[in-house]
This record gives C-alpha cells, structure tokens and sequence, in this order.
C-alpha cells in the first residue's frame, strides 16, 4: 500500500474516527447512518479496521465528502496522523488479545501521544472510563467529555497515569494524582441522550444498555456536524443489525440471533441481552484476530447464564467447556456451532461467538441459505 | 493447615493482579474440593482491606507493570500475610505473581525495585517480550506436563534455595537459561509456587490443582472426570 495514500484520500474530507476496545463497528455505522443526513459517507462498514480498509473506503467513495472510520485502537495513532481528523470517537480502553496489545495502558499512552500532535481535532471520549480519560487529556485539541458508561471496570481499577488504587464513590472515580471523572457534557438519562440544552429521546432497533452509550457517542459526535441529535437519532433508531451482527437468521427449526463478543468486557456487555433461559451457544476460537489466549474466558460470569439448553463450541469448545463445567452450568460440546444446533429445542437461540467464529458463522449460515 | 474441615483459599488482590484471569485458579481449587464433598471457602482480598493470615493457600495473579509496583509495595506493608505464606500454607503465584515473591524485579523500562523476597529469584527485563502457548515437563512428582500460555517481559533467575518448576517443552519460560543447561519454567521453595503460566493453570492443568490440594488438605483426594478435560489438554499438548 502506497504509505500516502491515507493522508491523499483524505485531504479536503471531514473524517471522523472511531476507536476503542468494544463497540467501534456500531458505533461507526450509528455514525454513518447519522451523517448520512448531510451527504454521501465513506464509510468501512465491513469491519475492516486497519489502515488498508480506511484507504478502500476512502477510494470507494470519491464523492463523499463526510467520512466515518472505524480504527483498530492498536492502529489510531498512525491512522490518526496520516489522515488529519476533524474528530476522533473514543470509546474505552480495556483488556483484549494481550498476546497482541501486551498492556491497556501502553494501547492507552500510544493514543494519547497521537492525540497530543493533533491540535485540530476535536476528541469526544467516554469520561467513565479512567483509561480513555487518561489517553484523552494528552489531546491538543478540544475534548467533549461523554458519560458513555463503563460495564466493565476490572482492568482499570488502578489509576493509568501514577499507578495508585482509583477512589471510587457512585459513578464517580478519583485518584490523588489529579486524574479524576470529567464532568460530562452528554450523558443517558434512562432513554433520553442529554446534554445541558435538551434531551433527545433514544428508540433503538439494537438491543442492550451498551448500544444506547454507543448512540450518545454517535449522537455527540454528529452534532459537531451539525446533525441535530433529533434527526441523528432518527437515522441511528433505523439499525436493527451492524455486519450481521444482532441479525436473526432462520436455520431449519431454529431462529439464530447472533451476537459478538470477544472480550470480559464485550461479555459483560452482552450477557445483559441475553434473553432468560433461551437456548444458547458460545462459539469461542483463537486465531490470530481473536488472539491466541482464551484465558479471557475465566473473567466472564458464565454463572449468570443459569440454567438453560447450552452449547460450547468453536475452534476452542473444550476451553468453553472446562470453564462452564467450572460454573457448574451442564452443556454439550460441539466444534461446529450448526452442527451444535441438533442439541438444542425448536425455537430461538442466542449464539455469541467471538471475532473469527462470528465471521466463520456467517458464512456456514451464507451458504447454507 | 487449618483445624476445622474446610479449606480457606485467599485470593490476594484480584482487583489489582489479575490481568490474566487468575481468579480463575480460586474457582477450580474450590469446586475440585467441593465436589468431593470437602467445603471450601474463597476470600477475595482487595487493595483496600486487611489480608487475611490463616488461609491454606494463597493465591497471587499477574498484571501490568504499574498494577506490579503497587502488589510489590502493598504486600511489603503487610508483613503478617508474608510471614503466614512464608510458614504455613500453600502459595501459588503467576506472573507478576512470581516475580514480586521474588527478591528484586524491574519493569519493561529497566527500572529496579525491590520485591517480597519470599521465593529465592531475581527477574531482570528480556529485550524481547515472551508471548505463547507453552508446555513444560513439571518436576514435582506425578503431575506430568504443564501447559499454559505465557505473557511477560520477565528474565527470572534463580538462586539456590529455589527450585525451577518444570523444564520447558515448547515456548520460553524463565528465559535466562545459564549456557549449555536446558530451559526451565518458574520457581519452587517448600510452599511456594511460581509459575509463568496462566490460562488459567489450574484449569488447564488439574493434576497440578490436585497436588496444591493434596498439600492443603493432607489428603489422598480420588480421581475427578470432567467432561472436555481431556479435549482441552489435546488442543495444547
């Protein structure tokens, strides 16, 4: 790839970014959707979140002048300084493919000196997540503090910047060093985004109180281009899936519902939408893109589950097993998440399955259609 | 060992070391008990409480370098649960675990400090971080082969009170292997357990959990069969 080719493409666009662990491909069609108000919108609604997919996307849509990129966290810093945003999305920061990442806080300091070079860029961060605050307050530009929620806080219950164990009192966080929870500019209220002028009512086709976050973040961010949040709203309120995932598929006698998770965060996340005693499979593999080690599986609360037809499969059904035997919870185990199905009754199924198993799914599911 | 039946697991500042799923390790001890009809009890000891100093085992996980610095110093302050793991009880400790037991570490950037000293080690920075899948060949009696995967930018040595856990298979272990002499894995004293291995171990490695137990309860424990057990260790070894 030309290594100019990012910063061509871009030059003469309003380019949003979005990053962070979990919720970046939702957030950015949320976004897409949003700005589609105003015009065409490159966007790489696939997934494809590292420099070469920002350049396809940019290429594909010459005529767009908006353009919203969803950017591995890993990879923000160098497709930051390449293509000169108008604003960047950060999500949170918490633990995912460590054989990859290695630390949080290095993902976290990496963002953080990019973000310092880049005075014209309006950053608009989660301020309950003491990792993105930490990495948005090296920003040159203007932040917009979001109270976009923080389900999941086990890997940054100490603090980023001095190392000292974070005081916590209700939704707000504080360490001796100065680091503390901004005071937000939007924030939820139930269903309504709000921010000190108005609340904007939220209707989502997408489930869970972690996709309402994503909405305010998009909501937020969309308003910087002048979207009202009404109509950005409006726009977001039409997503019923993202790249398949949410989607209902109909398999023989049973009606799929598929969700990805990949991390104890994304799990947290996801076992709030999970319907109550509905038949379940949890696909889990270990390739390259989902990281070599399954050890992330110990930090999900699998004990919440209950009772209920379940099935361990992927590549690493016998790692989902073990743990679910652990949790006292009984299963089956089946590689092949289908093949899985003929363990479970008629009726719906929720099937979560991480990064590699989620995209192997849907194209068993693809051709069998 | 306590007098009463039960077993008591401390699991030591999960909300600081625990990086790797380590408390994963607490849930396997205690179900492996439990199902064998022996009662067992997990106290979670955070950062902001006193330690408890009379569990049977001790269990200590791994973390980022910063989350290491507070463990090493927060332990130093409680000297009562150092001298309990040190004289009574079974440790286990993984990672960052093992190095702060240790008598001196340094972080990624080189920078030296101080640890337990506990377990007879040293750990210096790698100039490469160890990332993977490993396999040991354990050294205490009837455990047979660790897997594990491993995470760390540790260069541990061991002095002469300590004993290496296993001698490496596959991947790198402590990583400071004197010349000509084979690769070996973590560190042993009399009741100390240290190992670069998470996943979490225990899970993956039931014979090593059994042997802590056996340890802790002073037991002959039977035989347990656990469904993909045999699966899971087929997808490592």
């Amino acid at each position: 790839m030309d290594p100019a080719a990012l910063s061509r493409l871009s030059a003469g666009r309003r380019v949003v970014l979005v990053s962070g662990t979990n919720g970046k491909t939702t957030t950015s069609h949320m976004l897409a959707a949003a700005l589609g108000c105003l015009g065409p919108v490159a966007h790489n609604a696939s997934g494809s979140n590292m420099a070469d997919g920002a350049v396809a996307a940019l290429a594909e849509r010459p005529d767009a002048r908006w353009a919203v990129l969803e950017v591995d966290e890993l990879h923000l810093a160098s497709v930051a300084r390449r293509c000169s945003p108008t604003a960047i999305v950060l999500l949170n920061l918490t633990r995912d493919q460590l054989d990859r990442a290695a630390e949080v806080r290095r993902t976290a300091a990496s963002i953080g000196a990019a973000l310092a070079g880049l005075p014209d860029t309006t950053v608009f961060a989660n301020a309950d997540d003491p990792m993105t605050v930490w990495a948005a307050e090296h920003a040159a530009g203007p932040v917009t503090w979001v109270a976009a929620g923080a389900e999941w806080r086990a890997d940054s219950l100490t603090c980023p910047r001095c190392g000292r164990l974070l005081v916590e009192a209700a939704a707000h966080w504080s360490c001796g060093c100065g680091l503390a929870r901004p005071a937000p500019s939007w924030w939820l209220d139930g269903e309504l985004a709000c921010r000190a002028e108005s609340c904007t009512p939220l209707s989502l086709g997408l489930p869970g109180g972690v996709n309402r976050a994503n909405a305010l973040m998009a909501l937020a961010a969309a308003e910087l281009e002048s979207v009202p949040p009404g109509q950005a709203a409006a726009a977001i309120g039409q997503l019923s899936q993202v790249a398949g995932r949410y989607a209902a598929v109909t398999r023989g006698r049973h009606t799929l519902r598929l969700l990805l998770a990949k991390n104890p965060a994304g799990w947290a996340a996801t076992l709030s939408m999970l319907s109550p005693a509905r038949p379940l499979v949890v696909a889990v593999n270990a390739r390259e893109a989902d990281g070599r080690d399954t050890s992330w599986l110990w930090d999900v609360d699998f004990g919440a589950l209950g009772e209920r037809p379940l099935v361990a499969s992927g590549d690493h059904a016998a790692d989902v097993g073990v743990r679910l035997s652990y949790a006292d919870l009984a299963h089956h185990t089946d590689t092949d998440p289908l093949a899985a199905l003929e363990w479970l009754p008629a009726g719906d199924v929720d099937v979560v399955a991480n990064y590699t198993a989620f995209y192997a799914l849907q194209q068993q599911l693809g051709a069998g259609r | 060992m306590t007098t009463d039946s039960s077993i008591t697991i401390g699991l030591l500042l999960p909300d600081v070391l625990g990086t790797y799923s380590d408390s994963g390790n607490a849930t396997v001890l205690a179900q492996r008990l439990r199902w064998r009809g022996i009662a067992a009890e997990v106290l979670r000891c955070t950062a902001s409480q006193a330690p408890p100093t009379g569990c049977d085992i001790y269990l200590l996980g791994g973390g980022e370098d910063t989350a290491q610095l507070f463990a090493a110093s927060w332990l130093r302050s409680h000297r009562a649960l150092c001298q309990a793991m040190d004289r009574g009880g079974v440790t286990l400790a993984v990672c960052a675990g093992l190095q702060i037991l240790g008598h001196t570490m340094a972080d990624s950037a080189g920078r030296e400090s101080p640890g337990v000293g506990l377990l007879d080690v040293i750990t210096r920075p790698r100039r490469r971080r160890a990332i993977g899948n490993i396999v040991t060949e354990c050294f205490l009696p009837g455990v047979g082969q660790l897997c594990g995967f491993e995470n760390h930018r540790g260069a541990t040595t061991l002095g002469r009170d300590a004993r290496p856990l296993g001698q490496v298979v596959s991947g790198v272990g402590n990583g400071s292997r004197p010349f000509g002499q084979q690769a070996t894995e973590g560190a042993l004293s009399d009741r100390i357990i240290g190992t670069y291995l998470h996943g979490p171990v225990l899970a993956r490695n039931p014979a090593l959990a059994d042997h802590i137990l056996t340890r802790a309860t002073g037991a002959e424990l039977p035989p347990l069969e656990l469904p993909d057990q045999t699966a899971l260790r087929d997808t490592y070894l």
